[in-house]
Parts: structure tokens; sequence; C-alpha cells
């Protein structure tokens, strides 16, 4: 094995043209990976912050916040079921903001909400918001009163919430009398009573198997209602599923060329060395040690190569401009890396048929 | 204990549905520090006895003892157990690793055998010194002269403590005198090791350094020589003076 390495140290060129390539699919996968979490956690922040464990929506709306609505009676009915401990209503209305001194209109999703969400505090004032850091971007500051939706409904902002963004929206929660108000008179059609809202946060009872209470739920409002853990709820918002497919599809393939890059790179290594390990196998080496050294060479040109692509991926993130949806999170690095290296390895070991075959006779002669 | 016994030992290779025999019912015994020069020309079989004494072949036929060790039925595994432990092969081209320093070079025989490392540097650095590469140990096959690669290239070979060194055609890429002593210095760390050693060579020049030499043709061993390879006891001195170099 340590042959394999010192061969690495000492001639670190040789190994140049898989590292290069290697570099680019680290830099490519980190990107693309970038991009898949920031559009995931920029499109589900509102939802994956409710501590709340299941949510309620209105049957017909199948699972979509927008279409949904559920009024006081029927909140009566789920906060009956036992179980049940705690209910929140909620709601979205997605419409551009007018930021002071800023000529482009900001993508901005109020979000009425009681309480119960991570991160932000009690619902403020009337007319007041917390804003999504997102919204940073956009030129909004503390302390400014934004003009939303056609009929310029203001909305002073109090203070600041991370992660909370609906559908790469910056989110800006505010009490339900806002949010109504907003939402009517962005969309009169769309105008709700009191006491209505588009879905419900239920928090389940210590010990309460949140699966029976979402049975329980549905079952008390004779149907009206379709309930669903947090997780279900966010892998139904639209399009989510799809552009995750998507980008997995296109990280496996990348991934799989890696292996490839790695694989062939090997080949011709090993086709190189025919006489080297030849030689080494007449004065004792096994398959195994030999081999071993071209795993060894594998794993280490994997992870350097991609210590280099992860930086490099870093360096081009920093000129990418806020409204872009990347986000390199370290979860995400280090899956990558594992995988990057698992890969190296894998290709490798198309290798392992070839140096079986080396025959030790042939460094004689 | 001979170091080498071969008792008719013949091998075939099938090509279609012709056969090539390589080795003929050759037979031939080795005393445990004796130096066996085998001339032969080009595809006489020299190699293939080589190979089968070292376990880099199997015989098709016949008996194969090394150091009392009967290696005739021995799988893949075992002949290379065997060949890191009994046998040190000094190759025609040299083949020493290119990216490995001449000390590594030998210390890559300890590695293969998972030899104790300290010891196995000490053992690099004396074979070193006494082949005359002290100050040279630290350069790259590339930085070496031809006879300097051919001393690195005995010395791995003895760095196992081989009870047998099998030499195939030292002198075939240098000049007569560099060859001459590239011949001496392998006679002499054989000899004073009392390792067996068979040297195979075409060039008739060189014979005078071993003990004595049989000839080999379309794989069939000289007759003459045969007689006085199985008659022999005592392994006679080396009949040229010994330079080191």
């Amino acid at each position: 094995m340590s042959i394999g390495l010192r061969e690495l140290r000492r001639k670190p060129l040789r190994f140049g043209a898989a590292g290069a390539a290697l570099v680019l699919l680290t830099v490519l996968l980190l990107l693309l990976g970038g991009l898949l979490d920031g559009l995931y956690l920029g499109s589900t922040g509102a939802l994956r912050a409710q501590q709340a464990d299941l949510i309620t929506y209105s049957a017909d709306a199948k699972k979509s916040l927008i279409r949904s609505r559920i009024d006081e009676a029927e909140r009566r009915q789920v906060e009956a079921v036992p179980g049940v401990e705690q209910v929140d209503g909620l709601g979205v209305a997605l419409l551009g903001a007018n930021v002071p001194g800023q000529s482009d209109v900001a993508s901005a999703a109020v979000i009425g909400y009681q309480g119960g969400v991570r991160g932000v505090p009690d619902p403020p004032a009337p007319g007041r918001a917390y804003a999504d850091r997102r919204l940073e971007a956009a030129g909004v500051e503390v302390g400014q009163t934004l003009l939303l939706g056609p009929q310029r409904e203001p909305l002073e902002v109090v203070g600041w919430v991370d992660d909370t963004s609906y559908l790469l929206q910056g989110g800006l929660w505010v009490e339900p009398g806002t949010w109504r108000s907003i939402l009517a008179s962005a969309r009169p059609d769309a105008t709700l009573a009191d006491g209505t809202f588009q879905a419900l946060a239920v928090t389940t009872a210590p010990g309460a198997d949140p699966a029976q209470v979402a049975a329980a739920i549905d079952g008390a409002t004779g149907g009206a209602t379709t309930t669903v853990t947090r997780d279900d709820a966010i892998a139904a918002l639209p399009g989510l599923r799809e552009q995750s497919s998507t980008f997995t599809s296109i990280i496996a393939v990348t991934l799989l060329v890696a292996g490839l890059v790695v694989a062939l790179f090997f080949a011709l290594l090993t086709l190189e060395r025919t006489g080297l390990y030849g030689v080494f196998k007449a004065i004792g080496a096994s398959t195994g040690q030999i081999f071993s050294g071209v795993v060894a060479q594998a794993v280490v040109l994997g992870a350097l190569s991609f210590l280099f692509g992860a930086g490099a991926a870093w360096l081009l993130s920093l000129p990418i401009p806020a409204a872009v949806p990347l986000q390199l999170e370290p979860n995400r690095v280090v899956v990558t890396g594992v995988a990057l290296v698992a890969m190296a390895v894998a290709g490798s070991v198309f290798s392992l048929r070839r140096v079986v075959k080396i025959d030790p006779a042939s460094a004689i002669g | 204990m001979p170091a080498l016994e071969l008792d008719a030992v013949r091998k075939v290779y099938t090509s279609g549905d012709s056969e090539i025999v390589a080795l003929d019912h050759a037979s031939l015994t080795l005393g445990d520090d004796e130096i066996l020069a085998l001339l032969g020309p080009s595809g006489s079989g020299k190699t293939t006895l080589l190979s089968i004494a070292g376990g880099l072949l199997t015989p098709t036929e016949g008996r194969v003892v090394v150091g009392g060790e009967d290696i005739g039925g021995y799988a893949a595994k075992q002949l290379t157990a065997f060949r890191r432990r009994n046998v040190g092969f000094v190759f025609q081209s040299v083949n020493l690793v290119p990216f490995l320093n001449a000390r590594e070079n030998l210390l890559v025989v300890a590695e293969f055998g998972k030899r104790d490392k300290k010891a196995a540097r000490q053992r690099a650095d004396r074979l070193l010194g006494e082949l005359g590469l002290a100050d040279r140990m630290q350069n790259l096959p590339a930085q070496l002269s031809g006879g300097e690669r051919q001393r690195v290239a005995i010395g791995r070979a003895l760095m196992n403590e081989p009870e047998l060194v099998l030499i195939d055609e030292p002198t075939s890429a240098l000049d007569t005198k560099l060859g001459e002593q590239v011949m001496g210095l392998i006679v002499s760390e054989v000899k004073s090791r009392a390792t067996a050693a068979v040297i195979v060579t075409h060039d008739v020049r060189m014979t005078h350094f071993a003990d004595r030499t049989v000839h080999i043709t379309d794989g069939r061993l000289d007759a003459g020589d045969l007689a006085q390879a199985t008659e022999a006891g005592e392994p006679v001195a080396p009949r040229a003076p010994v330079v080191a170099g």
C-alpha cells in the first residue's frame, strides 16, 4: 500500500489528469447539491419551522396551503380530538412587496400565525412583521415599512427571523388579522372570515401516536380535512418532489461519471504498470498487496481532489448573487466527499481483474 | 541439502493442436553454495528452467525441490509465499521501481514479506554498502548508471536472505568491462552468504565466474555437463578474481 502512496507523492503529475477531472466533478457535485439544498430549504422553511407534528388541510385542497380553508367550527372539532394538545392556525399569502428605495419588487410570503413556530417570537402587533433574512438581499431593513400587494398595504418590519421562507419567497410573519387583511386586499375573491385559516398546525400530546391522531382528526371532521405529518406536508409542496428527483438524478449521473473517470484512469495505469506488477508478483507480492496499493491511490486521489474541488466550489459560490438559491450545507459537503471517495474506490476495483491476471513469469524473459 | 533439484522436469506449451516442448526431461542438482551458469542460445529453454526453479512457472511433469521444499504441487498462493521466502531474482531488464530510491527498492521486498522494518532497513543499508552504493541510497533509478542499477537489483535479490538466487542475463545490457565487474560482484555476494545461484547467460565469456556451466539446447540439458552436475559434490571456488565495483 505504501508503495502506491509513495508513487502518488513522488509522481503527482501522473495523477494530474484524473485529479483535475475529479476536482471539476466535485465542483459540479457541490454546486448542484448546493442548489438542491438551497431550493429545498428556501421552499420549506415556513413548514420546517413549525413545532407541530401534524398539518391539517381541508380535504379538497389536496394538501395545498393556498387552496385550503378551515373555518372555526372545524377547528373546534379538531381541538376536541383526544391526543391533540395544541392547535395553531396558519395561512400564507404570496405577493410582491415594495421596498423603500428599491426599484424591484421583492417576492414575499406573508404568513399569518398564532405561535408554535421555532425561531419566530409570538405574533407581533397588527401591521407589523418579523421578516426572513432572505429579504435582506432585496434591500429590506428592520424599521422599514413595506407596501404589499396591488393595494400597497403597509407592513412595518420589526425584526429578523431565519430560515422561514415559503416557496423561495421570504417570510413576513404577521398576526392572523393582518394576514387576512393583506390577503383580502390582494385577492378580494379570497377574503376569509375571522377565525378561518388555511391550515392548522396540530401539536399532539406527549405519548400520542401522530398517525392515529391524524386519522382521528379526519374522522372527527367527517372527512372534511386531510391531516398529514409535517414531513408529508413538506413533500407535498408544489414542485418539490420533481425538483429533488431531477437534481438527485443529475448528481447520481455525475457521481457515476466520477467513478468511470477513475476506472478508466486506473485501467490505463494498470496497463502501463503490467511489467512492474509482474516484477512485484515475481518477488513475492500477492495480488491483494498490489491491489491494496491501487485502492489506496484511489482513496487519496479521491479525497485530495474532493478537498481542492470543495475549496474551488466555495470560491465560485462567493460571487453568486443572493437571489440564486445556492446553499453549501456541511452535511451535503460531507456526503459528497464520502460518495466521491467511494466512487473512486469503486472505479479502481475495475482494475482488480487485470491485476489478478498479471503473470509473475512475465517478469522474466 | 542441495539448493535445487530438478528431476525429469518437462514443460510443454500447447498452441492450438501443436505442442511446444520448452523443457524436456531436465534433471539438475545444485549444491547449497554452488554457482551454476546456464548457457544456451535464445529459445533454448533456459528462461523456462529459471522460471520453474524460481516458482514462477509450474512444470508439466517432473519434480522441483528448492532447499528441500518440493514445490511441484504448489498452488499460485503457495508459490507466491515461496518466492517471497526462498528465492531472489535479478531480472534481465533490472526492473527497479522507477519512483523509489535505491534503498526503497530493496525495502520493497521486506514490505511484501512483512518483515521487521528496522532489521530490513539495517540489512538494506548493509547490502548497499557492500555493493558500493552507500552514497547512492537516496538516488532514484533514473539517477543511477546501468551498473549501479544492476547492483541495486542484486541487493534486492539478496534482501530476503534467499536459499537460491536466479539471475537472468545480468550482463546483456552492459559492456564487457562493466559486465565482468557485475559478475564478480554477484559471485562475491553470493559466495559470502553461502547461497546457491543459477546465472542464465548466452555470453560464454561470463561462464568462468561460475563453479560449473551447463548447456541447454532445445529444452535439453547438455548430457556431459549433466553428468558433471549430478556428480558435483564440492562446488569449486570461482576461477576469476572478484572485482568489487
